[in-house]
This record gives C-alpha cells, sequence and structure tokens, in this order.
C-alpha cells in the first residue's frame, strides 16, 4: 500500500468516523440523559436519507438553493418531528423499565419503515451530489480524493465544536449536564426539566436526520438502511460508555478506522472485527472507555 | 390465580388435538409458533426470571439448528432423533457457557452489548466461512427418526415439538421452585443483598445462561427438522430482538408469559398479513404491528398475562396480591 492510498483509506476513516459520531452523539444523549434505549435512532437517519432525496423536487420549485435549501429544510421538519415524538411517545416512558422502552421503540421502527414504504416506495434512490461540490482534488499523477467527502468531514467537525462549546460553556448545556445527573433536584431549582428533556430529544433526532442527509448523496437512500446504522451506534455509544461525548468521539473514531482498514486489510473478516472490538474492549473496561 | 393451572392445562390439551381440527396450514402454523415459544421460553430463563437481558440468543438457536444439519451422518441415511437433539442441546450449552463466562463480567446494557457481540461474531463465522453454506444456507436431505417415529411427518414432528414445549415447560417451572430457582429470583431482585446474604452470585448467573442457551438450542433443533433448512439469519441480531420482544409482550416474570407472548406475535403478524381481511394492505403489515406494539405498550405496562388480573380488579373493585412485583424491587 502505498502512501496516497493510505491517505485516502485515512480520510475514509476520517469521515465515516464522524459521521458515526454524529449519529451515535445523539443516542449518547437520549441514553445517558433521559434514560431512554432508543431502538428508533436508525429510523431517524433513514427519515434524514429520504428526506434529502424526498424534498429536492420541492424545493428546487419553490425556493432554489437545491442541496443546501434541503438541508435547512430538513433539520427544521426533523427537529419539529423530535419535539412532537417526544411529547407523543417518549414522555410517559422515563418512569417506565428499559425494556418497555425497547418494545415501544421496536414498535416505532416497524411503523417508520411501513409508512416510508407507503410514502416513497421501496425502490433504491440516488441523490446528487451539489454541483459545487462535485469535484474531485487531485492527491498525484493517479489519486484524487471527491471534494464531497471534505465537505462531509468538515461538517461533522464543525458540528462537533459546536457541540462541545453548547455543553460546556452555555446554560444550556449546563442545564442539560446537571440534568442528567439528578432530575429531581434540577426540577425544584426551578428549571423546567420536561421542556429540556424535549430539547435534547429533538436535538438528537435532528443530528441523527441531518447524518442521513449529508450522507445521501454518497450512500443513496434505500429500504431498511437504519438498521444497520443503529446497531454500529450502539456499539459506538457502549465502547465510549454509555451518555459521554467525549467518549462516543473517540469509539467512532476508532470504529471508523477499524472498520476502513479491515476492509482493505483482512476483508474475509471485516463484518465481525467491530464486535470483536467491542467485546475486547468491554472485557478490559466493562464500563466503556469513558465511564461517567 | 385459582384457575391459573387449569387453563394452562386446557391451553396444551387444545394444542394436543389442534391437529384433527385444524388443516395441514394450520397445524404448519402452530408447530412454528410452539418452537417460537420454547425458543421465548429459554430467553425468559435469563431475562424475566434472572434479570439478565440477553440480546445475543439467536445465535444458540442457529447453533442447535446447524448442529442437527451439519452432523448429520449423510445425506442418505437418518440421524437418530436422540442423539442428535443431544448433539444440538449439548453444543448451544457449551457455546452459551463460553459466552457467559466472558459476558457476565459486565453489567446492565453493556451485557447486553457483550452478548450481542458474540452472537453477531457466530453470525459472521457461519455467513462467511465455507462449511457453514454461506447466505445461502444449507438443506437437510433426510429428517432423523427413531424407531416408529419420523420426523419427516407432520403429525409426528407436531407432537414432537408439544412435546418438547410441555418438557421445556414443566421443566422450568419446576427449576423456578427449587433452590436454584429461587436464587436465582433473589438475583433479579436485588443482587447486592444476595451477595451479602453468602451467594456466590456468578456460579448461579452463568449457570442460568448456560441451561438457556442449551433450550434455545434445542427450540434450533426442532425449528431446523421442521424446515429442513437453515441459513444465516437463524443467528441474526433481528430474530434475538423479535423473541426478546415476545417475551416483554407477554409479560416478563411469568413462564407462561413467554408462550403468551410467542402466540400473541405470531397470530398478530399472521392477522396483519392475511389478505382476506387486509386486502392489498396486508403487504404493509408491518404498521399494524408496530402500532399494536406500542398500543400494548401504553395500555398493559405489564405484559398480557396481567390482563385477567387487571380485568378482575375492575370488574371486582379489590385489589389481588400483586406477585409480580416482589418488595424490595427498584422501580
Amino acid at each position: 500500500m502505498d502512501f496516497a492510498t493510505f491517505l485516502i483509506q485515512c480520510l475514509n476513516a476520517l469521515q465515516y468516523g464522524l459521521l458515526l459520531f454524529l449519529i451515535s452523539s445523539g443516542l449518547t444523549l437520549i441514553f445517558g440523559i433521559m434514560g431512554v434505549i432508543n431502538l428508533a435512532h436508525g429510523s431517524f437517519y433513514m427519515i434524514g436519507a429520504y428526506m434529502a432525496y424526498a424534498l429536492a423536487p420541492f424545493v428546487s420549485a419553490s425556493f432554489g438553493g437545491e442541496f443546501f435549501s434541503v438541508l435547512v429544510l430538513g433539520l427544521v421538519l426533523s427537529v419539529i418531528l423530535g419535539y412532537l415524538l417526544e411529547w407523543l411517545f417518549f414522555s410517559y416512558l422515563y418512569k417506565r423499565e428499559h425494556l418497555q422502552q425497547v418494545l415501544m421503540t421496536y414498535g416505532l421502527i416497524l411503523v417508520f419503515e411501513e409508512l416510508r414504504s407507503l410514502l416513497i416506495g421501496d425502490d433504491v434512490h440516488g441523490v446528487n451530489i451539489p454541483p459545487i461540490l462535485d469535484v474531485s482534488i487531485p492527491l498525484n499523477d493517479m489519486m484524487t480524493y471527491p471534494l464531497y467527502r471534505v465537505f462531509i468531514s468538515s461538517v461533522c467537525l464543525l458540528l462537533c465544536i459546536g457541540m462541545w462549546f453548547v455543553f460546556t460553556r452555555t446554560r444550556l448545556g449546563m442545564m442539560i449536564r446537571a440534568g442528567s445527573t439528578n432530575r429531581e433536584m434540577v426540577q425544584s431549582l426551578g428549571i423546567d426539566i420536561t421542556l429540556l428533556y424535549r430539547v435534547v430529544f429533538a436535538a438528537g433526532v435532528a443530528l441523527a436526520a441531518f447524518a442521513g442527509m449529508i450522507s445521501a448523496p454518497i450512500s443513496s437512500v434505500y429500504p431498511g438502511m437504519g438498521d444497520g446504522v443503529l446497531i454500529v451506534c450502539f456499539v459506538v455509544v457502549i465502547i465510549g460508555g454509555v451518555g459521554s461525548i467525549k467518549g462516543a468521539m473517540m469509539a467512532a473514531l476508532l470504529i471508523g478506522l477499524v472498520d476502513t482498514f479491515g476492509k482493505l486489510l483482512l476483508p474475509q473478516v471485516a463484518g465481525v472485527l467491530v464486535y470483536v472490538l467491542m467485546a475486547l474492549i468491554l472485557l478490559w473496561r466493562p464500563r466503556g472507555l469513558f465511564k461517567v | 390465580m385459582r384457575y391459573q393451572k387449569l387453563f394452562i392445562a386446557l391451553a396444551f390439551g387444545l394444542l394436543a388435538f389442534w391437529p384433527f381440527i385444524s388443516g395441514s396450514y394450520g397445524t404448519d402454523l402452530v408447530s412454528k409458533i410452539m418452537i417460537y415459544a420454547l425458543f421465548a421460553l429459554s430467553l425468559e430463563l435469563l431475562v424475566g426470571t434472572t434479570g439478565l437481558v440477553c440480546f445475543g440468543q439467536a445465535a444458540f438457536f442457529g447453533i442447535g439448528a446447524y448442529s442437527v444439519v451439519l452432523l448429520s451422518p449423510s445425506d442418505t441415511s437418518a440421524s437418530v432423533i436422540w442423539i442428535s437433539l443431544a448433539e444440538a442441546i449439548l453444543l448451544a450449552g457449551v457455546f452459551a457457557l463460553l459466552v457467559g463466562s466472558l459476558a457476565l463480567r459486565t453489567q446492565g446494557i453493556y451485557f447486553i452489548m457483550v452478548t450481542l457481540a458474540f452472537s453477531q461474531m457466530a453470525y459472521y463465522v457461519i455467513h462467511d466461512t465455507p462449511f457453514g453454506g454461506g447466505t445461502d444456507g444449507i438443506y437437510m436431505y433426510v429428517k432423523p427418526s427413531w424407531g416408529v417415529i419420523d420426523l419427516d411427518k407432520p403429525a409426528h414432528m407436531y407432537g414432537f415439538i408439544w412435546v418438547s414445549l410441555l418438557a421445556g415447560f414443566l421443566f422450568l417451572s419446576q427449576l423456578l421452585r427449587s433452590p436454584f430457582g429461587r436464587a436465582l429470583a433473589g438475583i433479579k431482585v436485588n443482587e447486592q443483598r444476595m451477595i451479602a446474604s453468602g451467594f456466590s452470585v456468578y456460579p448461579y448467573k452463568l449457570a442460568a445462561f448456560s441451561l438457556s442457551g442449551a433450550l434455545a438450542g434445542w427450540a434450533g433443533y426442532l425449528f431446523a427438522v421442521k424446515d429442513g433448512f437453515v441459513n444465516p439469519e437463524l443467528l441474526g441480531w433481528h430474530l434475538s430482538g423479535t423473541v426478546l420482544v415476545m417475551i416483554i409482550l407477554g409479560g416478563l416474570g411469568h413462564i407462561r408469559g413467554a408462550i403468551v407472548g410467542a402466540f400473541a406475535f405470531a397470530l398478530l403478524q399472521e392477522f396483519f398479513q392475511s389478505e382476506i381481511v387486509f386486502g392489498t394492505f396486508a403487504k404493509h403489515w408491518h404498521l399494524g404491528l408496530g402500532l399494536t406494539i406500542i398500543a400494548c405498550v401504553a395500555f398493559m405496562p405489564n405484559g398480557l398475562v396481567t390482563v385477567p388480573r387487571q380485568f378482575m380488579e375492575r370488574l371486582s373493585g379489590r385489589s389481588f396480591n400483586k406477585s409480580s412485583q416482589p418488595l424490595g424491587e427498584q422501580s
């Protein structure tokens, strides 16, 4: 493997890892702060990707601006969806056992998949890369790297920095961190915890949907695309330690590296590598890398 | 409840007579559901009784199924039922012992994910290696038999599955009455207190895990013999998830809940898939199933088995002894 190939694979690993982080950060927030095991999180990713496909004709007809307008509109819609879902389905689950939540969110997966099938159909669709980003950066005489993947990585990085800022430097972040430690105490200090939870949930849904939207042009959209992502994201959350944003970041990058280079170097066992990694890490540190 | 035993006996009696009153389709459907019920019983021993949520139960089911196909003597002569069944149970049990000895070092959600990891490893070993037949799976041409019992005949198969389910049910209910079962229940309610009372909980949990794996291997054996076909999806996490949904739907903490849940889930699926009722909309059966599951969570938080009691309480206006929630349980 020469240096250019190695560099390309590193960039791919980074891009995949950052995308995984974007989806799993919502999952780890919802689990760590609200204590809800949300199996439907993969569906939010799927919904995002399908929005990128289905909103495109509508947006180009009425707003113009193509892909970036779709991103903004999709983000608004997914925040609204998250807010409504929390209100309708999740708000009465907090006091229930975890397994009740598993059952409920399993039901939601089935409903979302079937609604997707009813509204859009079961075909595989491609989404166009926006023309400005549809160029390749030359690396040497033979190899190039698509600019769109660089765009994905940089957007994810920006969002990571934004999340870190909100968490550690703002009042909202302080309330969220306090809410995850002691719900009753935060409530008695006069903070509307119900609203806080609703905001966190909506943000988690929006992050997953956004990840779906920006990855739609490179992965295309297809039925069942949320399922595979869901399990990998749970692996990320668990390796990182439930509720830890920093852990999720490290674990996502680790999984990105292992998966990308595993497929290149050991294609026969690539599928199982991620799980071997998780088992080894959990046997070494039974509560994840960065336990909270 | 007083009539509980009577109802269970009646239910098994009805199941025994079912092939005489239904057609071949009904017999086939119910024998499939009974296999799922036995599989669900194995998970109930872990989740409902010991409080260990295993998300990789399908691995043991799949290993039981693959063992009967891979270890059959040849394509022409039939294997003996008892030997092949013992092999399936033993293999699945030993694999569960290995997985459990490592996975039980972790707790809670981490335990859930480690069991998933091991089952996915087993899945990829079967899926990606040549001896497992790959994605296409393997057919079994000659089914096991013993004396007059020939599992190639649907009636014999049905009877064998019925006996297996009854045996599994009686075994578990006796097990839970034994000191061993009491210790498992204690671990579920408060593990710290069990440790403080001098119990070494790890061997108990490991024994429960291996037993549960062996029972799942039994169910997998029945599945492979009934269909004469195995594929890697029998080890996939979708099946692990489905069987978990069955026991939660039925009601955790009751052995009969596993059977009720398996029947409810499979019959609901059958109902929403039937084109007689829903016409062309039947191909969107997931929607109805999903909405029903959500409604069950909302209105029956303790599962289907507690519905009669809730109904009686509402009817008579007084509350019965709530054995489903033992004292000291942290909610």
